[in-house]
């Protein structure tokens, strides 16, 4: 059995899977230290289920822990970060266009060395192997233990980073070296400052895993460690602490993936409504659609891949503005203001004062919760428009993200999801899956593990169908190693964008591909009432 | 006018972005270059047109090559210059003044760096009015001057000089050398006069950028319409004088090969609520815009793809299933439209069977 859970700001989520089966799920307040939370959460579900630690086969954590401290500029590494471009690159340093706060905070030192590659393969400038030595000797004599190395056009030759990497790593043994083509894609300043952010994260990456795994420990919990990345896929717990940023969206990509696993619908609109916002995505195939738009983090642009993600301002918390005395009808507002973790005390239904979304909806008999009593009487045109004006917001929320004509079919999940109606417009069927309320740790406990590659390929010196053979190759080869079983790995995306102003036939060629690791393919024996539920 | 704030950058990108008609690449790391030469030397000079001496010595300049090159072999920092210097004595006497060879996506920001760097102004005109994808496209072509002598730099410190009889041989030597360089270079080409300048350049163009792109910064901070804004903007410059939102949708399709070096394909939008469908026919930029079998745009009138809520210009190579977008079209400046220069950047200069229709004319009866 599987564990997923889903570290929040305000709640860590747990729930045990057994096949295709939510055998326990439990809430808990979100621990300073994150690992007690955890315990608390995964102690309570397997009493809950009457489960031995033994049986676990496999924990999956998906945490908001590495974006906050990058949003709150808390507990970062001061980084050294060396790119091998030169003489290319010199006018655009390192760190050009960052918040001028978090750029002193974290810059340790900056080095730009001769290396580097053009698109066609040659070398810029050779590598100069004294200079990152120096550059390493540098850093160590400072104080600087997380290195960044970028390297132009990496994504496609990693060669000269991993060299730079191992003489790094042989003058300070003990650094944290974070390699620029293992953490992103083409585009250099982008794909360098997610590696300087990941370089910052080290430190607490390195202090959360090692807390998580020995608050598995603890439990008696013997089974892998893993964790949850933005594109819904799994890396192992050691993997996550070398490149923690490659987990910072992975809150909303998991809480899409669970609601797709929960309901069966691979092609749909997950509509997660919490107590501010209706966040909005596409279902594509059992995945998140991925944002096309360069993402900042932390005032920090990068070029993740990220779910695509609609937020409306109308959640269960959102408050409603009543006409001013004497004003027409429909001069009501809904939002953008929220009471948000306050409802349970300031809503009326909770014996607050605060007229918000929650509210309305009560009165409406569209859910029963609170006392409906205390919820002051509006005349029934205005209650009438206020509650066409939220299906409207949530028709158009859903008509803006939709990319088929025709309805869609929507899954509500989260607290606020008895805002949407069943017959809302733009949606061929409603469906309210169980255990919405945890679908984000449900969507982390199913994950696949993945991996993606990308390439610039000249397809008049290297055939289309032989090129697209050797990425597909390679990729399965390293799910795989992942951990996945061989008959499980399968490519899921494939991408290839033609290059204008480069001879012949060039073309970037990206490829994603998934497995599913090997208890979940049945080589970790369940129970047979469970082995049937998991086809 | 002087351009000393980060914030007038932001918005010559946003301005710039929008009139590359979906080509000229993502001013973003142009922008950064602009920004980091502006810390180094506190500001720029722009200098209207009609300012410049008759006998003052221009350069317009600007990178050639290819935008998914540009974003991981970064500039050196000192192409510019060194092909300005190499100009210079060539020329005989020193450059009194740079321009953009085209105001239309990252090049609009390119001479700032360079004119940071010699102390001279960059004069508030370009060589296109937007962007297209080939240099002889310049109305410097188009009116009959020399695009050489013509000076290419690279990152690594080298230098080539052309010379040739014709500005269709010159393009073609700057983009083999170009892919040689490894996809990207700096190229300084049609010197001119000022007097050469004010009777052929496009006029007031970095200046229009910047009330563009100020105009959907504003609009988007006091949550105002962006597209309101920019169409006010536009139309006041004078030089665009007409702008008009032609759909609202998502994009359903992208199809692209590469055809002849250029990224060719179509873009496929549907309308809210099936309201209709839009087609967008690009080479690099956007070429011809159709809904319902009638032509609504076509080039050189400006057609930019944007995203419907931030209106952030989004460029051909980046187009993408799913976006929720607007389609914008702007009349190009008067000086492109006539028969001479439609010739060169009609819609039969890119290979399509019809001649040229003002934006205005197409979508009248919407207007009316």
């Amino acid at each position: 059995m599987r564990i997923g859970v889903d570290v929040g700001g305000t709640n860590t989520d747990a729930v045990l899977i057994a096949g295709r089966r939510v055998v326990a799920s439990t809430k808990q307040p979100t621990s300073a230290d994150v690992s007690s939370g955890v315990t608390a959460a995964i102690r309570a579900i397997l009493a809950d289920a009457g489960v031995p630690a033994a049986d676990v086969s496999a924990v999956m954590v998906g945490t908001t822990h590495f974006t906050n401290a990058l949003v709150e500029r808390e507990r970062l590494d001061r980084v050294g970060i060396i790119r091998l471009a030169s003489p290319s690159g010199e006018a655009l340093p390192p760190l050009t266009g960052w918040p001028e706060a978090l750029a002193r905070q974290l810059s340790g030192a900056i080095f730009l060395l001769p290396g580097g590659y053009e698109v066609d393969g040659r070398e810029i400038s050779s590598l100069d192997e004294a200079a990152v030595r120096a550059a390493a000797v540098d850093c160590r004599d400072q104080g600087i233990n997380s290195i960044a190395i970028s390297c132009a056009f990496a994504p496609i030759n990693a060669a000269m980073e991993d060299r730079a990497g191992a003489i790094v790593a042989d003058t300070c043994p003990d650094a944290n070296i974070s390699l620029s083509h293992n953490i992103g894609r083409l585009g250099l300043i982008e794909r360098e400052n997610g590696t300087i952010l990941n370089a910052a994260l080290a430190s607490l990456a390195r202090h959360v895993v090692a807390s998580l795994e020995r608050a598995l420990a603890d439990l008696g919990i013997a089974a892998p460690l893993y964790i949850s990345q933005n594109d819904g896929t799994l890396i192992s717990a050691a993997d996550a602490a070398r490149y923690p940023v490659l987990t910072i969206g992975s809150g909303p990509t998991n809480s899409m993936r669970g609601a797709a696993f929960l309901t069966g619908v691979d092609n749909g609109i997950v509509m997660d409504v919490g107590g501010t916002t209706c966040d909005i995505g596409v279902l594509a195939g059992g995945y998140p659609r991925e944002s096309s738009i360069a993402v900042d983090i932390g005032g920090v642009r990068t070029n993740f891949r990220m779910p695509d993600i609609l937020a409306i301002g109308l959640g269960g918390g959102t408050r409603i503005h009543l006409p001013p005395e004497g004003a027409a009808t429909d001069d009501f507002a809904i939002g953008p203001d929220s009471v948000g973790f306050r409802l349970t005390e300031d809503a009326w239904l909770f014996g607050g004062s605060t007229l918000t979304a929650s509210d309305i909806a009560v009165a409406a008999g569209k859910a029963s919760f609170g006392d409906a009593s205390r919820i002051p009487t509006l005349t029934p045109a205005l209650h009438r428009a206020i509650l066409d004006k939220m299906a409207a917001m949530l028709a158009d929320g859903i008509d803006r993200m939709k990319t088929q004509p025709g309805d869609a079919t929507i899954i509500a999940v989260g607290g606020g999801h008895f805002l949407i109606d069943d017959n809302l417009k733009g949606a061929a069927r409603v469906v309210r899956p169980d255990h919405a309320a945890v679908a984000n740790a449900v969507g982390a406990a199913i994950a696949q593990v993945g991996a993606q590659a990308e390439r610039i390929v000249d397809y008049d010196a290297e055939p289309r169908a032989a090129a697209i053979e050797a990425m597909r190759a390679d990729l399965l080869a390293h799910v795989i190693a992942a951990g996945a079983t061989p008959e499980s790995v399968e490519i899921v995306d494939m991408d290839e964008v033609f290059l204008s102003y480069l001879p012949g036939r060039s073309a970037q060629l990206r490829m994603k591909a998934v497995g599913s690791l090997a208890d979940e393919a049945g080589a970790v024996a369940l129970p047979v009432a469970e082995a049937r539920h998991a086809h | 006018m002087r351009i000393e704030r980060a914030a007038q950058l932001v918005d010559l990108a946003g301005g710039a972005a929008f009139l590359g008609s979906g080509g000229g690449g993502d001013p973003y790391y142009s922008l950064l270059l602009a920004e980091a030469a502006l810390t180094r030397c506190g500001g720029f000079d722009l200098m209207p047109l009609a300012e410049v001496a008759d006998d003052a010595l221009l350069a317009p300049c600007g990178w050639i090559g290819a935008p998914t090159v540009s974003v991981e072999k970064l500039p050196n920092g000192g192409e510019a210059v060194a092909g300005l210097r190499r100009l210079e004595e060539i020329m005989g006497r020193r450059i009194d003044a740079v321009l953009p060879i085209e105001i239309g996506g990252g090049n609009g920001l390119a001479p700032f760096i360079a004119a940071a760097e010699l102390g001279i102004p960059v004069v508030d005109c370009d060589g296109m009015g937007r962007a297209f994808p080939e240099s002889q496209m310049a109305i410097f072509n188009i009116r009959g001057l020399s695009a050489c002598p013509s000076v290419l730099t690279a990152a690594d410190g080298s230098l080539s000089v052309i010379e040739t009889e014709d500005n269709v041989t010159h393009e073609r030597i700057a983009r083999a050398l170009a892919v040689s360089l490894g996809g990207i270079a700096h190229m300084v080409e049609y010197p001119l006069s000022g007097a050469e300048a004010k009777a052929h350049a496009i006029p007031g163009s970095i200046s229009a950028a910047i009330a563009v792109g100020r105009a959907i910064r504003e609009a988007r901070a006091a949550g105002a319409d962006p597209f309101d804004a920019l169409a006010e903007a536009l139309e006041a410059t004078g030089l665009y004088p007409h702008c008009l939102t032609l759909f609202d949708g998502k994009i359903v399709d992208v199809e692209r090969e590469t055809r002849g070096g250029f990224s060719v394909g179509k873009v496929t939008i549907d309308g809210f609520a099936a309201s209709g469908r839009m087609e967008i026919a690009f080479q690099n930029e956007n070429l011809v815009a159709t809904s319902g079998g009638k032509i609504l745009a076509m080039v050189p009138d400006i057609i930019t793809v944007m995203d419907r809520d931030t209106a952030d210009t989004i460029t051909t190579e980046k187009l993408k299933y799913g976006q929720r977008i607007k389609v914008i079209a702007a009349a190009a400046p008067d000086i492109l439209r006539d028969d001479h220069a439609l010739s060169f950047v009609g819609p039969r200069a890119f290979g399509m069977g019809h001649d040229f229709a003002p934006v205005e004319q197409l979508n009248e009866t919407e207007t009316a």
